[in-house]
């Protein structure tokens, strides 16, 4: 094992025993239990996902202002849903659907959590690894199946399921109220082993969380990041068991003749459907108590970057540390409680409506905290424009724009005129789509140089942040005027209704579609930006390019296997002492103790 | 307050460089794994009440052959709860043998349980027609959410005797610690209280004690 030298910014440090590294390829690289290894797989499976997604959103794209055109590749590919290459609207459906699942589950869910937060939890911490390797490994790899199992789903006879990515019923429990059969239950079987993958890594990231953090590193002392990634693992812990089980009944509707999503009397092209007593508000309850905490999960690794590099750069501490941390268990609790304006138009009672709307409305307290607190970040400070930056600073422009759609989402009588409207698409991806992946620009641009010991280039970067923050902004701002026509989601083609047509709708699905053909080329040049600076970006000796404070910067690029090589620092801080009077540098790491940030003179600080 | 106990409340337990509240990982791990399970089985039981209030119900229902034979099952459940609470104590003693011995009684509780449970469903498919899609006494909703719900209870009897095979064997040979028992010990606790849940709202309110 290579003796590894400790920074010389690290004050005083514990021995623990090291860890030697697998020999063989398969150890080290596939059924690797290392956290960065399996963190760099997550990022792997999440880009693969993602670029999948995008070219579903294109072809939705393409039909919804082409619905005649003949795309002959597609033809080919998929001789039953597009014949002569022209998609039919169930398959428009289809890929709207697969769209959504893949990014919301494969993309929104794996990457922020099992990617970033996997590889850079237990470091920040001063862990060796997570509390339970192997379990890792296992989640890593349950969701490699459940992605395999969900790309299948366009494969066999029928074709991908269309019943959203929302799996309502009676759509996605009634096998003869779609063709397809077979998709739909690789759908659900996905979602099932999704399930399990993030509730085994849900629980190892809490126990990492509270067990393994070095000496001196009180709760209160630890990154924003790090608390975001604790407080999404305690959602997902209680969310996905309940998608679990509404999982497995929904298999069991489809395919043992259980009816607890389908009500009596079912007609279905005049065929009496042979079910009685169930509840399709049985699934939108579940799926919804679940849903919701997802959105969550989605974007609090966002938020806790976003924190983490506005502070970095920005050299001021987080404006309200202990306020962004307290926001944060105040959004987790109260997702818990608003499952129910996703809805309010389902049926329910006013007085239940009622209480979830009010409920909905207080998440606008703890998120406008949050907002504030990241101005305050901000505000008066020498700020750095790097890229990871800007994208900072864009997820909190499109958390703000995102948020106030949201808010009058929560309002019954406004949400009856605009559920199912383009207006609910346009609040949901800028907010959770792209904030949460604006995020995810900025952690990777920020970590790149530590996970491959050299820097992305910055000025292609930053090229690439302004097409795609003018991009989304051109694709979704208009869809809020769309949805105020009212332009229903989910259609396939408008030409037929005529007020869309008199309104002008088509003449914005132009728009929309031309915008977003451009921020879809802007993403490969991220891609080539990516790819190339992996093999080879200008290399970054220096442990901590960014000057900033938390342990993950006292150590090589990239990391020895164990991380610290058996010799744990000791913190002595918080997480953001930038600009603290009386030092020499602008910034004191949680390894430098008193001394070393203030000669002799002793001061306290940190907590 | 002694002077340990001074000692220890100078070192907060949430500061880092030890475990809070002094639990280890595993004990952790399976107490949050008992969290979210027990957010499944609620899932599963809010899906019971919701199918339960939007059909008739057949009640009384009789279950086979009895409700009694039911409530042995429940008894025999219970009694495998009070062996591994004997099986952790004599770890936690240091007498392994006892408390390997222990651990295979409540195996065996465990697979009796199972043994039973599975006649009950025998004979309330195979003599009475009773699927998860039918149920010639009234709404099929009824066997739906009764072979479900005791259907994954079951499954989590019969991982649970596989673990304790496994905790048995491997801490006769020392391999494994006492706190491996007492992990083991949680789970089985809980998938006896899941049954405590279970028999009162899918058995007894649907039956009559005459
Ligand atoms: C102040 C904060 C927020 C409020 C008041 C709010 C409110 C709402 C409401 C009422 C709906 C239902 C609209 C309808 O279907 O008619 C909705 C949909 C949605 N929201 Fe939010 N929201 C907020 C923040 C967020 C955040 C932070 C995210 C994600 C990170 C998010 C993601 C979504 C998604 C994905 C949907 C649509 C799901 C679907 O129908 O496909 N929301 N929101
Ligand atoms: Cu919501």
């Amino acid at each position: 094992m290579t003796e590894v030298q400790v920074s010389e910014e690290v004050a005083e440090y514990t021995e623990v025993h090291r860890h030697p590294e697998p020999k063989s390829f398969i150890w080290k690289y596939i059924f690797s239990v290392d956290h960065k290894v399996i963190g760099i797989q997550y990022l792997m499976l999440a880009v693969a996902a993602v670029f999948v997604g995008m070219f579903l959103s294109l072809l939705v794209r393409l039909r919804l202002v082409w619905p005649e055109e003949s795309i002959p590749l597609l033809g080919q590919l998929f001789p039953i849903g597009a014949p002569d290459g022209v998609m039919t609207p169930e398959f428009y459906l289809a890929m709207l659907t697969m769209h959504g699942t893949i990014m919301v589950f494969m993309v929104l869910t794996t990457a922020p959590q099992g990617g970033f937060g996997n590889y850079f939890l237990p470091i920040q911490i001063g862990a060796a690894d997570m509390a339970f390797p192997r379990l890792n490994m296992l989640s890593f790899w349950s969701t490699f199946v459940s992605f395999m199992l969900l790309l299948a789903a366009f494969f066999v006879e029928g074709g991908a399921p269309w019943s959203g990515w929302t799996g309502y019923p009676p759509l996605s429990a009634v096998p003869e109220a779609t063709v397809q059969g077979f998709g739909q239950d690789l759908w659900v079987a996905s979602i099932a082993v999704f399930c399990i993958a993030s509730l085994l890594g849900a629980l190892n990231f809490i126990v990492t969380t509270l067990d393994l953090r070095a000496k001196g590193l009180t709760m209160f002392r630890m990154p924003l990041t790090c608390w975001t990634w604790f407080v999404t693992a305690i959602l997902g812990l209680l969310a996905f068991g309940v998608l679990l089980a509404a999982g497995v009944l929904l298999l069991m509707d489809r395919n043992v003749g259980t009816s607890f999503f389908v009500p009596g009397g079912l007609v279905i092209s005049d065929k009496q459907i042979d079910h009685s007593g169930g509840s399709p508000i049985l699934w939108q309850h579940l799926f919804w108590f679940f849903g919701h905490p997802e959105v969550y999960i989605a974007i609090l690794p966002g938020m806790g970057v976003t924190s983490h590099i506005l502070s970095t750069f920005a050299r001021k501490t987080v404006f309200g540390y202990k306020a962004m941390v307290y926001a944060v268990l105040a959004i987790g609790f109260l997702g818990f409680v608003v499952w129910g304006h996703h809805m309010f138009v389902s049926g329910m009672s006013p007085y239940s409506a009622f209480v979830f709307s009010i409920l909905t409305m207080c998440i606008g307290v703890p998120s406008a905290i949050k907002t504030f607190n990241w101005i305050g970040t901000m505000w008066g400070g020498k700020i750095r424009f790097t890229s990871p930056m800007l994208f900072s600073i864009g997820f909190v422009s499109l958390f703000v724009t995102g948020g106030i759609s949201g808010i009058f989402l929560g309002q019954p009588t406004i949400d009856l005129f605009f559920h199912d409207t383009y207006f609910v698409v346009a609040h949901f991806h800028l907010i959770m789509g792209v904030a949460a992946i604006f995020g995810m620009f900025a952690g990777l641009i920020f970590w790149f140089p530590k996970m491959f010991g050299r820097m992305m280039d910055e000025r292609l970067n930053k090229i690439h942040f302004w097409m795609t923050f003018v991009g989304v902004y051109a694709i979704f701002g208009p869809m809020h005027y769309l949805g105020m026509m009212p332009h229903p989601r989910r259609y396939a083609e408008i030409t037929s209704v005529d007020y869309l047509e008199a309104m002008g709708a088509a003449d914005l699905h132009l728009f929309i579609t031309a915008a977003a053909i451009l921020t879809i080329l802007a993403q490969f040049l991220f891609l080539f930006n990516l790819i190339k600076s992996i093999f080879k970006g200008k290399e970054c000796r220096d442990p901590n390019p960014w000057e900033a404070t938390t342990l993950e910067w006292t150590i090589s690029s990239p990391p020895p296997h164990d991380n610290f090589a058996g010799k744990v620092p000791h913190v002595y801080r918080g997480a953001y002492d930038f600009s603290l009077p009386g030092t020499k540098r602008d910034f004191a790491m949680q390894c430098n103790n008193d001394e070393a940030v203030f000669g002799s003179r002793p001061a306290s600080s940190g907590d | 307050m002694s002077e340990g106990h001074a000692a220890m409340a100078a070192e907060p337990t949430w500061q880092g460089g030890g475990t809070p509240l002094a639990v280890g990982h595993k004990k952790l791990g399976m107490w949050l794994f008992i969290v979210s399970d027990t957010l499944t089985f609620s899932a599963l039981l809010v899906a019971y009440s919701f199918v339960r209030a939007a059909n008739d119900w057949p009640t009384p229902f009789h279950f086979y052959p009895s409700i009694v034979f039911s409530t042995v099952m429940t008894l025999v459940l219970l009694t495998s709860s009070l062996t591994m609470v004997y099986a952790v104590s004599a770890a936690h003693h240091g007498a392994r043998r006892k408390a390997v011995k222990w651990l295979w009684w409540t195996a065996l509780c465990g697979l009796t349980f199972v043994v039973l449970h599975g006649y009950e469903w025998f004979h309330l498919m195979h003599d009475e027609g009773m699927y998860p899609w039918t149920n010639p006494y009234g709404t099929p909703g009824f066997g739906a959410t009764f072979f479900t719900i005791t259907g994954l209870h079951m499954f989590h009897v019969i991982t649970g005797v596989a673990y304790l095979g496994i905790i048995a064997v491997r801490y006769r040979r020392g391999r494994y610690l006492p706190e491996d028992v007492e992990v083991a010990g949680l789970y089985w606790h809980f998938v006896d209280l899941v049954w405590m849940f279970v028999f009162p709202m899918i058995y007894l309110l649907s039956t009559s004690v005459d």
